[in-house]
């Protein structure tokens, strides 16, 4: 598709970095702003990327400090039998809560189901983030509220609905970017490919953010690509790429927020990879001792995102006792209200099932509605009826 | 956006012409455009070319690249694309190019268009058209000739259907544009070129509706798409041996219209489905098994599937052999038992 006239002009956003050039390799050692021991990153290693404002980093350790949070309280809940299952993002929380600030309202999100702590961030209430993995219902919040896609389990099939999406603004002069996350795994997938290709050749408006955990529930990452990072793929498709400290929230940030506005003022797509790794299971019911050990685990924890930013804010004074006590008190609430929320039953109505499957109604459906009606009808009269009787049968 | 209306508007009725099925396509996409912006079309070659079937000719030198244009060669990320696309507010119509073509996007049609507004509880509609050229008697090599119908009337939440006629398929595909539900619409390839005399815009039963082509008192013969001819040219062959047939165009394969099918087997209490699909879990099967559950005391004998054969479609050599035809529908009939 030839580019329309209206596009041509905008100039593209420079990233003043470097490899700004969709003809150049990322880099193989990940791009880093603050290192493991929270030390401010600079020169060639720091990609050419600035490190965030004190007040955005304060935001950012807050919102990582609240998913982290939350994420742990709905892992116990999970274990509790609360819920079907929770697939974790702990560790994940820099490229999870990097990624998501910086997007705007207006801009659009399409999230796997590992990505709720992005959801959460996103300001959706955890009662209709969790209502699909309470087994409530499919997806339990607004989409359009919200400008956040149902969480999706096929794998990378997300990614084709944001560049569809993101075209869609464009081609109404609307300055929206979409916003999607996929993992390791999902990069193996055909529509990962149709996707970053689409994204490309129409030059929508699309940030990809490949979280590389390093496995897909237990295979590992070198089982699923040989290229030497998952960010080299962009070159081939004609966009940038960029390998990203995926544990260093300031570099997340910095990156993906380079890339939305590049993607706002008609810059096209990027492919952003963040390395980390998933401390926990893939859900409540996987075993990753069969697959990956201990001290590789304890490795990655030495790693952690928010310890690692915590650091650098205690070192630079900007993180007080009345603000660490603040955020963990907002943390605490969402934790409790987590809680409230999961352990009171929600009540669902059975013949909803047929409620919502098409907008122009079946008679086929309105059929079965009243079979399933009837059903229930008398399931509820044997119980009011049996339930007098029940003792005196003995 | 411009608010769609089910009105078929645009423009001034004139006298009839003789128009192609593909022509009276290639008219609805046309005036659902000019309609609605929010209509856009894409898919592989329907800019400059035309489409391989020419359904969109000329519709890109009319309505400029940002309204239809070349997709990347993936039918998984024009779906996809699509869907994405129709969250946003517009309602694309997108085509597969052939029938056998379309499964690549199977996962998206399954996993997403099917399933998208009853996950959201119907915050999130999808209004898209995913067009299908399907059928054979085209001559086609292979992967140009499958019937697919059943693999998308087996998904809940899809609705599916399929034109005979050129009068139709310029309706249904305005119909289809306009409906909120995601829209399987599938063209019978071997009626591309089938003629009719038409003044434009056209207005035909709502698509979700079976309609009676030809009535009669003895049997009831069901097809649609490419086997409603067959089921007239059997018809009229039978009228001569004194067997008075009526064809029922079920037009819409999801919803599956009883009440019309009903009606008129109840009129004849003998009933056959024709589709050039494989027989076995074939669409025939839910038509039959439909039919005799909500007539059985009305039937005089087992409901009838005129079907190809359990086997890959053929080579276009071989394809005549495969094909259900009126004199295999006729001997199917006489496989009954008749009472007189």
């Amino acid at each position: 598709m030839r580019t329309p006239a209206r596009w041509r002009n905008i100039g593209r956003m420079s990233l003043d970095v470097e490899h700004d050039s969709v003809r150049t390799l990322p880099s193989e050692k990940p791009i880093r702003l603050l290192d493991n021991a929270g030390h401010a990153v600079r020169g060639a290693a720091a990609g050419g990327f600035e490190l965030p404002e004190l007040d955005t980093l304060l935001e950012l350790y807050r919102r990582m400090v609240v998913a982290r949070r939350f994420d742990v309280q709905v892992t116990a809940l999970t274990k509790q039998g609360r819920l079907a299952t929770y697939p974790s993002a702990y560790g994940q929380e820099a490229c999870e809560i990097g990624a998501i600030s910086a997007i705007e309202a207006q801009d659009w999100f399409f999230p796997t189901y590992r990505d709720s702590i992005a959801l959460l961030t996103r300001g959706i209430d955890p009662g209709d983030i969790l209502q699909s993995f309470r087994g409530d219902w499919h997806n339990g919040y607004d989409q359009h509220a919200h400008r956040c896609a149902s969480q999706t389990t096929p794998l990378a099939t997300q990614a084709l609905h944001a560049v569809g999406l993101a075209h869609a603004a464009r081609l109404r002069q609307d300055p929206i970017v979409a916003m999607t996350y996929l993992g390791d795994g999902a990069t193996s997938e055909g529509d990962a490919h149709e996707a970053f290709n689409f994204a490309a050749v129409w030059q929508t408006p699309t940030v990809f953010l490949v979280q590389n955990n390093q496995f897909a529930i237990s295979v590992p990452v070198s089982r699923q690509t040989h290229a030497v990072t998952l960010a080299d793929k962009a070159i081939g498709y004609g966009m940038p790429g960029f390998h990203v400290d995926g544990n260093d929230v300031a570099a997340m940030y910095a990156v993906t927020r380079a890339a939305v506005g590049r993607a706002r003022s008609g810059g096209g797509p990027t492919l952003i990879e963040g390395l980390t790794y998933r401390i926990e299971s893939h859900t409540n019911s996987d075993d990753p001792t069969r697959y990956r050990s201990a001290r590789d685990v304890e490795h990655w924890k030495r790693r952690d995102p928010i310890e690692r930013l915590e650091k650098y804010l205690v070192s630079e004074g900007a993180l007080t006792e009345s603000l660490r006590a603040e955020m963990t008190d907002a943390a605490e609430a969402v934790a409790a209200h987590t809680r409230d929320v999961m352990t009171t039953e929600a009540e669902l109505d059975p013949l909803e099932l047929f409620d919502h499957v098409y907008a122009r109604p079946r008679a086929t459906l309105l059929e079965q509605r009243a079979r399933l009606e009837a059903e229930l009808a008398e399931a509820a009269t044997h119980a009011g009826a049996a339930a007098p009787h029940a003792g005196a049968a003995r | 956006m411009t608010a769609t209306t089910t009105e078929h508007e645009t423009p001034a009725a004139s006298a009839p012409t003789q128009l192609t099925m593909a022509g009276a396509l290639n008219a609805a996409l046309r005036d659902a455009m000019a309609a609605d912006d929010r209509v856009v079309v894409y898919g592989e070659d329907v800019g400059p070319l035309g489409g391989v079937f020419r359904v969109t000719d000329g519709l890109q030198a009319r309505f400029g690249e940002d309204r239809i244009w070349d997709s990347p060669l993936a039918e998984s990320g024009i779906v996809g694309t699509a869907i994405g696309m129709a969250m946003y507010g517009m309602r694309p119509v997108v085509e597969m190019q052939f029938d056998a073509f379309s499964y690549p996007a199977f996962e998206q049609m399954v996993s997403h268009v099917a399933k998208m507004r009853n996950r959201t509880k119907g915050r999130m509609t999808l209004p898209m058209v995913v067009r299908i050229p399907c059928a054979g008697a085209i001559g086609g090599v292979e992967h140009h000739s499958d019937s697919s119908e059943a693999y998308w009337t087996a998904t809940p939440g899809l609705t599916v259907v399929m034109p005979s006629n050129p009068a139709d398929a310029y309706s249904m595909l305005r119909e289809a544009i306009d409906s909120d539900d995601p829209v399987v619409f599938m063209e019978p390839k071997s009626r591309y070129w089938s003629k009719a005399p038409l003044t434009l815009p056209v207005t035909t039963a709502p698509m979700d509706r079976a309609v009676v082509e030809r009535e009669g008192t003895d049997v009831t013969l069901l097809g649609y798409g490419p086997t409603v001819r067959t089921a007239l040219e059997a018809a009229d062959a039978a009228e001569a041996e004194g067997l008075s047939i009526e064809v029922v165009d079920l037009r819409s394969l999801s919803p599956f219209d009883d009440e019309t099918v009903g009606a008129s087997v109840r009129k004849t209490s003998r009933a056959a489905v024709i589709h050039e699909a494989a027989q076995f879990g074939g669409y025939g099967a839910e038509v039959a098994a439909r039919v005799t559950e909500r007539n059985f005391h009305h039937l005089a004998a087992p409901v009838l599937r005129v079907t190809g054969f359990d086997i890959p479609y053929p080579s276009p050599k071989l394809e005549e052999h495969y094909l259900p035809t009126a004199d295999r529908v006729l001997a199917a009939l006489d496989t009954w038992e008749w009472d007189d």
